[in-house]
């Protein structure tokens, strides 16, 4: 057994701060990146990914449709009116399909918002694929400002049969104080 | 040179002798105690009627707050750091702990650290009032100002118990009469070895818990915040990380304790010490494994949900193997019902029921129901106060004589315990009833059908409460003109190094090892 100093009880010290300090350590290096790692590999938290969808489907599924609706929420003591521009959609899988959310912001400041993204059944997260999406983004607006905000997305045609219908839901966060600074967007 | 203890408040403030620090750590805990008694009592006479009749909501959140914290941080934490103080040395065959500078260190950073803590009752905006589990975002960006100072009292308690256990460590390791092997060592000295792994294990990651609190409300990090990247789960999931170890910290040296005292009052040595041993090491593993199953509700995939409801359950064979011992130690014994007796009877059927409470909550689909219900806080009252603190004041009664040279009055002991054990069913088996019902935890006010039930619990609660008076009386009695105990084994059944020194325990002891019995298997 390795001996870190002669005196027996120092020894012991010295290995267990080092334990109490790589488990300080260990929260911070191991636990929060695996837990953002394997929620976006396994899409447990019903996020989305936060990339551009660039590969390719195998052609349009035309046998089966599936509902998607569109929720729009403002986190607690956003004033920005938001909403999707249609509630609900059916598409097929493997097609490219088109929506826009509104914004407006009714204050007489500039303000920066960001939507998170939110997929039920979380199962369904990692089926849903986004080509074009105003939640990769910070969204600006100047006051008394309105803007269209677009979202690309594609069901992936290996989304489980038993999903007839997914839920996308967005809550929009007002992070004007945070803007300043570079944030990871999803 | 053999000397006793210097004079006045500097005997205490700069002592390094292992009986002064757990005797300190052993007052600490119980004033610590009564605070977090207080705050029950505020809790039970608010519930006492629905409506809201005494306090406000917000400050009734505090209380929950508060008690929870000061409970187990306070209280249930540092009365077996004093115990093992007071113990782990005498049965060993040490002259103290190995690191005795330490030692004064970790006990003396705890008052101002709840002191700190008790503070932010007298702060704008209050003292905290998320819960003791802390969730953020509720912790962070909707928290008091105050919930700063929260933070750094809990870098510095979580400090004084990685140092402590530290030295718990360094000292079972190192500093073990020679003969005293491993598998001869009392099972308390077993447990808080484990413990005190599990401590310094996860008290960091607490630490780490809090320090990233502290980085989003004031650096602009967004480790639980959606709006930056973060997520509010993350948070959840390290705090149980801690929180499922720290719940086995607070009950494995419970269970040493009661394997030290059963075995002397059945005149028998205890059953299956080497499955105590592995069973102890087996759950302290298991929770590590577990910790999800506080978060059933969070929307975790349903294999996630699986494996944390069977890990959980596992949990029940190691537990139950020492259930079965203790009870196997009392079989055929030559049993006598001495106040530590009644004590750790008391805590055989009551943790019992709480861990039979605890394998319906592993259930998943079950938990739905049962989840942030009173359900769940009767649960952890069985284990937490009839399983920590019946042991604890079991092992007070139990080595009190030791300590002091004096026995306590077994009349006002066994009342003690009576009035303890009856108020508890009172307080926490009507709360079982509520909870199914659907009485949701940490709530100033309910339904109307939850109205008789409560009223039962608050009148139990005060019984539980007033009967602790009854204890500092009794303790302080006995130590002031309690009938002196002359012999070394002040009890006849009792084994271990600690009844070999004289009574009242020397300020130093065993300054020359002793001799173990080759032959003897273990105390």
């Amino acid at each position: 057994m390795l001996r870190l100093s002669a005196n027996p009880s120092i020894d012991t010290v010295i290995k267990l701060v080092t334990v109490a300090v790589a488990m300080f350590a260990f929260v911070f290096v191991v636990m929060v990146p695996l837990y953002n790692v394997l929620c976006d590999a396994l899409g447990i938290n019903g996020k989305t990914s936060g990339e551009v969808y660039t590969a390719a489907q195998a052609g349009v599924d035309e046998s089966r449709e599936i509902t998607i609706q569109f929720v729009a929420t403002n986190n607690d003591g956003m004033p920005w009116e938001f909403r999707p521009s249609t509630t609900m959609m059916h598409v097929n899988p493997g097609a490219s399909n088109d929506t826009v959310f509104l914004a407006r912001n009714p204050l007489p400041q500039a303000m920066v918002a960001q939507a998170i993204p939110s997929v039920s059944p979380s199962r369904a997260a990692e089926y849903f694929h986004k080509t074009e999406c105003f939640c990769f983004n910070q969204q600006p607006l100047d006051g008394r400002t309105s803007a269209e905000m677009p979202l690309q997305f594609i069901i992936d045609r290996e989304l489980p049969d038993d999903i007839k219908t997914i839920t996308l839901s967005y809550t929009l966060f007002d992070v004007t104080d945070m803007a300043q600074g570079a944030v990871a967007a999803r | 040179m053999a000397h006793g203890p210097a004079k006045g408040i500097s005997r205490w403030l700069f002592t390094t002798n292992h009986k002064d620090i757990g005797t300190m750590y052993l007052w600490f805990s119980f004033a610590m105690f009564i605070l977090g008694g207080a705050f029950a009592m505020i809790i039970r006479a608010e519930l006492f009627q629905p409506g809201m009749q005494l306090v406000e909501p917000a400050f009734f959140n505090q209380m929950t707050t508060l008690h929870g914290l000061v409970m187990v941080f306070g209280a249930i934490m540092p009365s077996f750091v004093g115990l093992a103080n007071w113990l782990i040395p005498m049965m060993i065959g040490a002259p103290d702990m190995a690191l005795p500078r330490m030692n004064n260190w970790s006990f003396w950073i705890l008052p101002p650290a709840f002191l700190m803590l008790a503070s932010t009752l007298f702060m704008e905006g209050g003292a905290p009032a998320f819960g003791w589990t802390f969730y953020a975002p509720l912790s962070t960006t909707y928290a008091a100002p105050s919930v700063t100072f929260f933070i750094f009292a809990i870098h510095i308690l979580g400090l004084s118990s990685i140092m402590g256990s530290i030295n718990i460590i360094a000292t079972v390791m190192n500093m073990r009469a020679p003969g005293m092997s491993y598998m001869k060592m009392p099972l308390f000295v077993w447990t808080w070895l484990i413990t005190a792994f599990l401590l310094v294990a996860v008290m960091p990651v607490l630490a780490g818990a809090v320090t990233m609190m502290l980085m989003d409300i004031h650096f602009g990090t967004s480790f639980f915040s959606a709006a930056g990247g973060g997520d509010p789960v993350l948070f959840q999931h390290i705090f149980w990380f801690f929180g499922h170890p720290e719940v086995y910290i607070i009950i494995l040296p419970a269970f040493g304790v009661v394997s030290q005292i059963i075995p002397a009052f059945s005149r028998k040595p205890l059953f299956g010490y080497d499955s105590m041993v592995y069973a102890t090491a087996a759950i302290a593993f298991l929770s590590f494994i577990v910790w999800a199953h506080h978060m059933y509700t969070v929307g975790m995939p349903v294999a996630g949900e699986l494996f944390f409801m069977y890990a959980t359950m596992l949990i029940a064979v190691p537990t139950g193997v020492k259930v079965f011992n203790w009870v196997s130690t009392m079989w055929r014994g030559a049993l006598s019902f001495e106040t530590p007796m009644l004590f750790c009877i008391g805590f055989l059927v009551l943790f019992t029921i709480g861990g039979f409470t605890g394998l319906m909550l592993s259930i998943a689909p079950a938990d739905f129901q049962y989840h942030d219900s009173y359900f769940v806080v009767a649960h952890f009252h069985y284990v937490m106060v009839a399983g920590a603190v019946f042991s604890m004041s079991a092992a007070v009664y139990y080595w009190l004589p030791k300590w002091c040279g004096k026995m306590y009055n077994e009349t006002m002991g066994k009342t003690h315990f009576w009035i303890s054990f009856v108020g508890f069913n009172i307080t926490f088996f009507p709360q079982h009833f509520v909870g199914l019902a659907g009485m949701p935890r940490r709530i100033p006010d309910y339904a109307l059908q939850f109205a008789d039930f409560n009223m039962m619990s608050s009148i139990g609660a005060f019984i539980y409460g007033g009967s602790q008076i009854l204890f500092l009386y009794n303790v302080v009695a006995t130590i002031v003109a309690g009938k002196p105990v002359s012999d070394d084994k002040v009890w006849d059944g009792a084994e271990g190094l600690e009844w070999t020194v004289a009574t009242p325990a020397p300020y130093h002891t065993f300054e020359v090892p002793p001799t173990i019995d080759p032959a003897h298997a273990h105390s």
